[in-house]
């Protein structure tokens, strides 16, 4: 097993224990999506319009929640130490625990999407669409979060701040992923272009967050 | 090997901690590092490590791989134990074995050497500190690397656990290894010279 992935199953092992908040992603973007009906009435067509926004602000949220325990618990217990002092690069260690961090957040959150679609009058072809938006952006909302996450390791009470410093970063994917998603259940704007752009952003800050997110930690240091 | 420390200084928080350090270490050799609280001694090993900047001055290993830093040739104990407390002893053992050295190793007779292998099956959170210390330390054991830091090494350890461990750096140093300790009583060492920094 390379020291990659025996990270990543580390960081999976860890937040599918006790106190480790896997699904707590997942169960918090349930609950807003949830709230949005019974805050704007029974209007099923504004629903339907404005549903597509509601689930992407929504996974945007959710995905800032572990996000400062991503580092800060490693921190805390000299485990960073470590990691740095390892032969893989530290952009390769950040990347694993950032791709751990999506499957244990991430992941859930698009699987349980579909059935959203109930609570917003969004039929579920469209909602598969949506879920299928959701997963080509939020590695994009991982990765540019892991810069944030890396940032704010060494302060205490980081959280506030981690949201202050990502969540401007991810206006260009919200904008695109509300478009796509927007364009697969109302139209008449095409599903292409947006989803592509989408995706490159995915695949952009999948290089370049950790190369950043690295750079910090060692900046960081004393 | 030989590990050198020609003029080093160190500065924490805009303050000079210390400064025109120069010190020899070769294969086989332990340094005791001494000094009063808030010396440098941690600052000292962590700069070894690469976790803090080296202010002024060089630091080197000669003859060690040369495509790899003094960081990765080398293993940390310091105060914090690094272990998670949701994993089992085997576990956290074996994290670090695959992440430091990248292969499939046996952890076995690391947990032996540090008498934890009854306790393998066992979450890390209900280890005592002195449990959780020498877990760190069967890290030491399981991937070999040729310079250990370890800070006051023998603190939470009772003394059947310090003369083990005085076993394996007795050992480790036989094998060629170097130790680098900051320690304020005797480690055990008989042969360890002493690096006094700081004012008397």
């Amino acid at each position: 097993m390379s020291a990659f992935t025996a990270l990543v199953v580390r960081d999976i092992r860890l937040s599918v224990r006790v106190g480790g908040g896997a699904l707590m992603g997942a169960l918090f973007f349930l609950i807003v999506v949830t709230m949005m009906p019974f805050a704007l009435g029974p209007d099923l067509a504004l629903l339907a319009r404005i549903g597509p926004a509601i689930l992407w602000l929504g996974a945007l949220l959710a995905s800032l929640l572990a996000l400062d325990r991503l580092f800060a618990t490693d921190h805390d217990d000299g485990s960073l130490d470590l990691l740095m002092m390892g032969r893989m690069p530290l952009e390769l260690a950040v990347a694993a625990k950032a791709i751990a961090h999506w499957l244990t957040t991430a992941l859930p959150l698009i699987v349980i999407t579909p059935v959203l679609g109930l609570m917003l009058n969004v039929e579920l072809r469209a909602m598969g669409t949506v879920a299928l938006t959701l997963l080509a952006g939020t590695p994009a909302l991982t990765f540019i979060g892991l810069i944030g996450a890396a940032l704010s390791v060494a302060l205490r009470r980081g959280g506030l701040l981690l949201a202050v410093l990502v969540l401007p970063l991810t206006i260009p994917v919200l904008i695109f992923g509300v478009a796509a998603a927007n364009a697969a259940i109302v139209g008449p704007a095409p599903f292409g272009p947006p989803f592509t752009i989408l995706c490159a952003l995915s695949l952009a800050s999948l290089v370049l967050g950790p190369v950043a997110a690295a750079a910090a930690l060692r900046h960081g240091l004393e | 090997m030989q590990l050198k420390a020609e003029n080093l200084a160190c500065s924490r928080g805009g303050r000079e901690v210390f400064a025109g350090l120069n010190f020899r270490l070769s294969g086989g050799e332990a340094l005791v590092v001494t000094g009063r609280n808030g010396a440098g001694k941690s600052s000292l090993l962590r700069m070894i490590a690469g976790l803090v900047h080296i202010a002024g001055g060089r630091l080197a290993l000669d003859g060690g791989e040369s495509d790899a830093s003094i960081g990765e040739q080398s293993h940390y104990v310091g105060h914090q134990d690094s272990v998670k407390p949701s994993l089992t002893v085997g576990e956290n053992l074996k994290f670090w074995a695959r992440y430091l050295r990248a292969i499939e190793s046996t952890i076995d007779p690391a947990l032996q050497a540090v008498d934890l292998a009854p306790l393998a099956d066992l979450p890390a959170a209900y280890l005592s500190a002195g449990q959780r210390r020498r877990l760190s330390i069967a890290r030491l054991v399981a991937v070999p690397r040729p310079l250990w830091l370890l800070d006051e090494p023998t603190s939470a350890l009772d003394v059947p656990s310090q003369n083990r461990l005085a076993d394996l750096m007795r050992s480790h140093l036989a094998g060629g290894g170097m130790i680098v300790a900051a320690a304020h009583g005797p480690i055990g060492l008989e042969s360890a010279r002493e690096l006094k920094i700081g004012p008397a």
